[in-house]
């Protein structure tokens, strides 16, 4: 680990300040401290965010849900309010990492956080993601854990979060605080896929700070939920998995939020599968017609191929999950 | 161990509870590894720390904080290199080395210690960052004489085999019933998957957590 100076801040204007000066932000630390330890990541300064007041769950006006940056992923789960109005976030971090991990990790960092490609956390291997222009030594390797959607020629990698990919699926803003004040990022607009520049990986400009994620409000009665397929059943990250949440009125599907883990570069939405149910009646066999359009555009490589039909046969199962079966 | 970085090559401070005259394994050990971890220092430690070892002492020190914690109901101050974390701290400053380097990567548990009443995995915890937190480890547990009721269990029940991850496990098992999922195997199983035990202990494992569970 490389040598860093350390600073604790205890209102944000301290922290953007800086921030600014090039100081990087620690909230839970669980992928940063890895990180630093492999010298993927080296900062010089590390910036101690978790005495700032983010760390509230609240009930926006319009009846939506807005989770402070630095709740724990645990907090998070736990709370009353996230698990009735929106349980695909409460299963989606409770099937992550491990309990002493949530503990720590908060939800600004988990969508922060780094991928797990193994050339990207070996420093001896080539990585256009921690050495720009060094190359991907994931393409020509052992790639059954990479993405096969919104790859590019520079990167494979996949986005490791299960939280983010409710978070995608539901249409959630990350609400961002920086030295020119406050805005609001879609987050299909706030991760970035890789194209030419897989090194920059969020829409943050220099000194930003996350301080919370907003998820709107949804017509009511909704379920929701979140499958996670990998290869061990506990402390694993995905293979695939989806979140799901719909709205049915009147026998009719009126709202449909989808998306894809495991198989992007970033997580995945799917407006095609969406689309294939509003409107319609819940049926096995609309489960199936929809969720056959879940892997459209997929570039699979060498040796993850299983992964389309593995994503397709996942998003029809949790469709059942949460539609139901008729 | 050829991976190690200086932050935990830091010596053991004077309070480290070792003044006895014998030699413990644990100091013996420590003794006769110094003289190839010497040779090996130069090799391992890259980049901007390529130095030989007299320009290393005339370099400016690495940016170093103090910190104050209680660790097991004993306010500790020290001073500590920031890239310490709260593992080494524990094992290399303050002598308990009770919780185990496993992975060193948050991927095992063998670390795992209470902060505030929490598990976490200590080799992802900065001590920089402890400053006032409570910290209980393995050897926090027993009231004097009598173990801890989970510890008990892991005897009775015969819950490992080489014991490496024990204290991690009865640490993290701790947590467990704190946080109550403790409702059936199944449940206890998944919420104390972020502990590995290699020689697969587990059914034993889940029965001492049950058990003890019950109990309370």
């Amino acid at each position: 680990m490389h040598p860093f100076t350390y600073i604790r801040v205890s209102d944000t204007r301290e922290a953007l300040n800086a921030g600014r000066r090039g100081g990087r932000y620690i909230a839970g630390g669980t992928t940063l401290v890895d990180l630093m330890r492999e010298t993927v990541e080296r900062p010089e300064a590390l910036v101690d965010i978790s005495g700032l007041p983010l760390d509230e769950v609240t009930v926006t006006e319009r009846g939506g849900l807005r989770i402070g940056a630095l709740v724990t992923m645990s907090e998070a789960a736990a709370h009353r309010k996230v698990r009735t109005l929106f349980p695909v976030i409460s299963e989606a971090l409770e099937l992550s990492a491990s309990a002493q991990l949530r503990n720590m990790a908060t939800i600004g960092g988990n969508i922060m956080q780094r991928t797990r490609c193994t050339y990207f956390r070996d420093v001896t291997a080539d990585c256009n993601r921690r050495e720009p222009g060094s190359g991907c030594a994931a393409l020509e390797g052992v790639n059954r854990t990479h993405a096969i959607l919104g790859t590019s020629d520079a990167c494979v990698a996949t986005h490791p979060s299960d939280v983010a990919v409710a978070f995608a699926a539901l249409e959630a803003q990350v609400r961002l605080l920086g030295p020119d004040g406050e805005r609001q990022v879609p987050f299909a607009d706030f991760l970035l896929r890789p194209g030419s520049t897989p090194n920059r990986e969020q829409a943050l400009r220099k000194g930003e700070l996350i301080t919370a994620v907003e998820i709107p409000a949804l017509p009511r009665p909704l379920k929701s939920g979140y499958l996670k397929v990998r290869d061990r059943q506990s402390y694993e990250f995905a293979l695939t998995s989806a979140a799901v949440a719909l709205h049915v009125r009147g026998g009719l599907i009126r709202e449909a939020r989808v998306a894809a883990g495991g198989v992007g570069t970033v997580p995945w939405k799917l407006p095609a599968v969406e689309r294939h149910l509003v409107g319609e009646r819940p049926s096995d066999s609309l489960w199936t017609a929809a969720a056959a359009k879940a892997a459209e555009g997929a570039r699979p490589l060498q040796h993850n191929r299983f992964k389309v039909e593995l994503l397709q046969r996942t998003v029809e199962r949790q469709l059942r999950i949460v539609g139901g079966t008729k | 161990m050829s991976t190690e970085l200086p932050e935990s090559a830091v010596p053991p401070t004077t309070d480290a509870g070792e003044s006895s005259s014998a030699p413990t394994r644990r100091t013996f050990i420590a003794t006769s590894t110094a003289v190839g971890g010497a040779v090996v220092a130069g090799g391992v430690i890259g980049g901007s720390f390529l130095a030989a070892p007299e320009e290393v002492a005339a370099a400016e020190a690495p940016p170093s904080s103090r910190v104050s914690l209680t660790v097991n109901g004993t306010r500790r101050t020290v001073t500590v290199d920031n890239r310490t974390s709260l593992l080494d701290l524990l094992r290399e400053h303050l002598g308990l080395v009770g919780s185990k380097k496993g992975c060193n990567a948050g991927a095992c548990g063998a670390c795992t210690v209470l902060v505030d009443g929490r598990r976490v995995n200590s080799c992802l915890t900065l001590a920089v960052r402890l400053e006032g937190a409570e910290v209980t480890t393995i050897e926090g547990l027993a009231d004097g004489d009598r173990l801890h009721p989970l510890q008990q269990a892991f005897i009775d029940e015969d819950a490992f085999q080489c014991g490496y991850c024990t204290p991690g496990q009865i640490v993290s098992g701790v947590g467990c019933i704190q946080e109550g999922h403790t409702g059936s195997p199944e449940e206890i199983r998944e919420w104390m998957s972020g502990n590995i035990c290699r020689c697969g202990c587990y059914v034993k494992i889940v029965r001492a957590v049950e058990q003890t569970a019950a109990r309370k």
